[in-house]
């Protein structure tokens, strides 16, 4: 369970303070957790709020009752956050097949980094000693990463905006790989998205906007207002338009 | 030989004992061992210190290995070593040199390598580098490469320097015939106060040839290297050179292209990217449980494997 309280981050714009995140309180303890909301609303922030990239300038964090807000990313990463990041990161010489060894932590034979990455749909045997270069596509690269998480298998997974990048056609597949994931390991999966179908699977869905909490809930509360009258387009986004 | 070359021979030509196959073992300044085999012959030169090695045309599937381990401070050893290899032979040659120098003056070893790529042929030549020894005497390697292929024939250069040395220039000149294609891959690391220059002159002068430059290189600590690719395209041919090099503490990379088409179907092209490690990719790892050091130590492996 990830507790946040009184989260807020700031950063210094033209000599002024200005409040990234304002006083976020949220506890994650259901199967899938979903946030949405408009761009620039604060959610990859919070998402590295959490891995511990970003230092927050006020509240706690607390995982499984353990206060590791002061903790650094390494500490966290072994506490058992998992982090998938929005833009997966190159390396020039190391491969799939050795990201996907650190992930887990140990030397895992090929047979088992290859199941790693049918599950995200890749043929294993075409990538497993692929550099992770610029030779592979966005969304090769999207796929790697989330194959690197799987392969973590830690209590709290963070995934800020795994569908982009993916094709359609993957897209249940998708899915599927977070309800594996959590049958698997039992933890909590914290998936910032826009897409209607990973809100679906949601337990709970929460917007933020400017920063700030704006609505949380079921998906039957909240789905409906967020597609609404706005053909898919997110409320909170519609609203500051209007 | 004793334990220390023993060691040296590991790491510069990752041979345990005595290599199958045709091998020459230069232990401080003498021959210490050689074999030969039927299609592969060593003969020692009569006018200078050095070798020649001659591969029969249509050898297949050989190896030669042909390491110089120094081990006395202060030997200043310097070789010739001819390679003639003969017409469709496809062989694979490993040099490299070792060093341990524990004493107090400086140790040396150059050698000359010249190779005559018949024509068809293939070659896959591997030069390992690597020094040891707390001693204060510098260890010291100027490595020259000279290359002369005729049409058709292929050869991979692969240069290592990861430890140890305290001083190199290497310097490679080739000369390519036509639909003759030679990739150099060099890896670098430098420590300490070390200096590593490359010097690499490639001559596109066959219809067809091709060349590929590739250099991957760690600066740490005050050592510096200098990297530079001369490749002169004289007919229809094709060259490309490219220096990726990480730079840590106060560690310097200069990389110097210097390409020049002399005929209008010559297509040169040069890269070259340095730079720190990109602390994203520090946090990545880090965010899979690893330390910054460890993240720091897999990004420099995997960059040099």
């Amino acid at each position: 369970m990830l507790e946040l309280q009184h989260i807020s981050y700031d950063v210094q714009q033209d000599g002024d303070n200005k409040g990234i995140l304002r006083d976020i309180n949220l506890t994650i303890d259901e199967r899938f957790v979903a946030i949405t909301g408009p761009n620039g609303g604060g959610k990859s922030t919070l998402a590295k709020v959490i891995a511990g990239i970003y230092t927050p300038s006020a509240g706690r964090i607390l995982l499984d009752g353990e206060d590791i807000t002061e903790l650094n990313i390494t500490q966290r990463a072994q506490r058992g956050v998992s982090f998938a990041f929005q833009q997966p990161v190159r390396f020039k010489g190391l491969t799939v097949k050795d990201l996907i060894t650190l992930a887990s932590g140990k030397n895992i034979g090929v047979p088992e980094a290859c199941n790693y990455l049918s599950e995200v749909g890749l043929c294993a045997k075409d990538y497993i000693d692929r550099e992770v270069d610029g030779s592979l596509s966005g969304g090769e690269l999207k796929r790697i990463e989330i194959a690197m998480i799987m392969a973590r298998g830690t209590k709290l997974s963070v995934f800020d905006e795994p569908e982009a990048g993916i094709d359609l056609w993957s897209f249940s597949n998708l899915i599927q790989v977070f309800e594996h994931l959590h049958e698997r390991i039992h933890g909590n999966i914290l998936i910032i998205s826009h897409q209607e179908r990973i809100l679906n699977i949601a337990d709970r869905i929460i917007v933020l906007a400017d920063g700030q909490v704006q609505a949380q809930g079921t998906r039957d509360e909240i789905l409906p207002g967020l597609l609404g009258e706005t053909g898919g387009v997110c409320a909170a986004l519609s609203n500051k338009v209007k | 030989m004793d334990a220390i070359q023993k060691s040296l021979l590991e790491q510069v030509a990752e041979l345990h004992d005595v290599p199958e196959g045709a091998y020459n073992i230069r232990a401080n300044g003498k021959s210490a061992a050689r074999n030969t085999t039927a299609t592969i012959d060593i003969v020692s030169k009569t006018d200078k210190d050095g070798i020649d090695i001659i591969i029969k045309p249509g050898t297949k599937n050989q190896s030669v290995h042909i390491p110089v381990v120094l081990s006395e401070s202060g030997l200043h050893d310097m070789v010739y070593n001819d390679f003639f290899i003969g017409e469709d032979s496809d062989v694979t040659i490993v040099a490299g040199c070792g060093i341990h120098n524990c004493g107090e003056q400086n140790s040396e070893h150059s050698g000359i390598h010249t190779f005559y790529v018949g024509k068809n042929a293939r070659v896959r030549y591997v030069e390992r580098h690597y020094g040891e020894g707390d001693g204060l005497g510098e260890n010291i390697m100027n490595p020259t490469t000279v290359v002369e292929m005729e049409e058709g024939s292929y050869m991979e250069m692969e240069t290592t320097q990861i430890k140890g040395v305290d001083s190199t220039v290497r310097t490679t000149n080739a000369k390519l015939g036509p639909k003759a294609t030679l990739i150099i891959k060099e890896k670098v690391m430098t420590h300490g106060k070390q200096l590593a220059k490359s010097d690499f002159t490639v001559e596109l002068d066959g219809e067809d040839c091709h060349t590929n430059v590739i250099s991957r290189s760690v600066a740490r600590d005050q050592s510096k290297q200098v990297f530079l690719a001369r490749i002169n395209g004289n007919n229809r041919c094709y060259g490309h050179s490219e220096c990726d090099a990480i730079i840590m503490d106060q560690g310097v990379v200069a990389a110097i292209p210097e390409v020049t088409a002399n005929c209008v179907d010559a297509s040169l092209v040069h890269e070259a990217a340095i730079g720190k490690i990109a602390g994203e990719q520090l946090t990545k790892l880090m965010t899979l449980g690893l330390t910054e050091q460890e993240a720091e130590e897999q990004i420099v492996n995997g960059f040099l494997k």
